[in-house]
């Protein structure tokens, strides 16, 4: 089979910064590879399931257990769910985004779905989580003893459902503007202006708990 | 000025584009704009760096999420396996399909040639909602031998099932009787329910015992494994 390949600046897993990698062959290689499991699971083949399984749901579930918030039971559920659609569309992937784009467009429909049931009781919206302080730490030691790492990380979880799925999807799961656009149903552009006001809420954030970026 | 106030907006255009940049899922073409952006101006290498430090936290938090349990796989497996039984057979026991077929026949618009027929059938489908009601609420004097005695969750031992699709209504009353089962959910994806087979949490080994020898009734039991 011919495949287009398309050229990208690539690293390894942005957790692992930052050794550029020959994205053209890694890339298409880990696709073909992935593309080959979905034909082989539309033809009954439970190891290519049992492979694609263990490859992919440890990142679809943190996907979905930071859209479900604090609920891993939910969240393995939903995981369960998500490769059982698998199993049954395989024969209807058409490969016009990577199986891991798929996978997560698949997931995020049954978090929100999900979410949608258990609402409004069981959603830890922006102000909420926000508010919520370290039990360890009284409020004249949090300044001292948390790093601006520790305060980031906090800002981060006290996004919104909204900006919190933008930053993982392309921080974490490294999803090029025009993955996210697909996962989210959203137009390429308003995916740009999306992230830029997630990052800005961010700084909002940072900055209510003293941390001043200069910026926005 | 002039040259100042053209350049601003390629540079919000380059703004935007640095969290793809630090993931390095930019095009090779937007990449060597950021690069090249950023060599020339500071405020934006400062920007950047703001960018790399969210990327570095973000993963970090993320991979403190640690991963799901074995439930998750299991609860996969367990349904592929009750699919792909259930594909095999061109009949499947599907009591919860049969019922809204049954009820979808009796609907005024099925029946709808006839108001008297159109009558009876509201009158029936009536009985059947509030038959299912009241055995649920255990208010009736009818009861199936395997519903409306298990609550769906709570302290017992339960499995996942399928039935054998060749086994009769009478088997599978028979099983439940025998066993003292309980229905306490489904049908789920892959024609599974979810059955009680005690009141009483029993020890891991020895609701494995149990399962398997229910299993072993191949005539009523196409799969069944334990279940939370």
């Amino acid at each position: 089979m011919i495949r287009s390949v398309t050229y990208i600046t690539e690293f390894e897993p942005n957790c692992v910064l930052a050794r550029p990698m020959n994205k053209p062959i890694v890339g298409a290689m880990q696709a073909t590879s992935d593309e080959a499991l979905i034909s082989r699971i539309a033809g009954g083949d439970r190891l290519a399931m049992q492979v694609l399984f263990a490859r992919h749901h440890v990142r679809v579930y943190r996907f979905v257990l930071r859209l479900v918030g604090n609920n891993p039971t939910l969240a393995e559920d939903l995981i369960s769910d998500v490769f059982l659609d698998v199993w049954r569309q395989a024969a209807k992937f058409e490969a016009r985004s990577a199986v891991s784009t798929w996978l997560l467009a698949i997931a995020r429909f049954k978090a929100l779905s999900a979410l949608r049931r258990k609402r409004p009781e069981e959603e830890l919206d922006e102000e909420t989580a926000g508010a919520i302080e370290d039990p360890a730490d009284d409020p004249e030691l949090t300044a001292q003893k948390r790093s601006k790492s520790e305060i980031l990380r906090k800002c981060l979880m006290g996004l919104s459902q909204e900006h919190r799925e933008i930053i993982d999807l392309v921080y974490y799961h490294e999803k090029s503007v025009e993955e996210v656009a697909t996962i989210v149903g959203i137009p390429e552009a308003t995916v740009k202006t999306r992230m830029f006001y997630a990052r800005k809420k961010l700084s909002e954030l940072l900055k209510a708990a003293g941390v001043d970026r200069g910026w926005p | 000025m002039i040259a100042t106030r053209d350049r601003a907006p390629e540079r919000e255009d380059i703004e935007t584009l640095l969290p793809w940049h630090a993931a390095g899922t930019l095009s090779r073409r937007d990449a060597e704009r950021v690069e090249q952006a950023l060599a020339q101006d500071a405020e934006l290498a400062r920007r950047y760096e703001m960018v790399r430090e969210e990327l570095a936290e973000t993963c970090h938090l993320n991979e403190t999420l640690g991963a799901p349990s074995a439930r998750a796989a299991q609860r996969l497996f367990a349904a592929i396996e009750a699919e792909s039984a259930g594909r095999k057979s061109k009949f499947s026991l599907d009591l919860g399909g049969w019922l809204a077929g049954l009820i979808e026949q009796l609907s005024p618009r099925t029946l709808a040639w006839s108001a008297t027929a159109a009558g009876l059938a509201i009158v029936l489908q009536a009985g059947l909602l509030a038959g299912m009601i009241a055995s649920q609420h255990g208010g009736a004097t009818y009861q199936t031998a395997s519903f409306g005695e298990a609550p769906a969750s709570g302290p017992g031992s339960y499995a996942l099932v399928r039935f054998n699709p060749a086994a009769s209504a009478a088997d599978i009353t028979r099983f439940f009787d025998v066993h003292r089962a309980s229905l306490v959910e489904g049908p789920r994806a892959g024609g599974l329910y979810r059955i009680r087979l005690s009141p009483k949490a029993l020890p891991k080994d020895e609701l494995a015992a149990l399962v398997a020898r229910l299993g072993e009734e191949k005539n009523v039991v196409a799969f069944i494994v334990p279940a939370q």
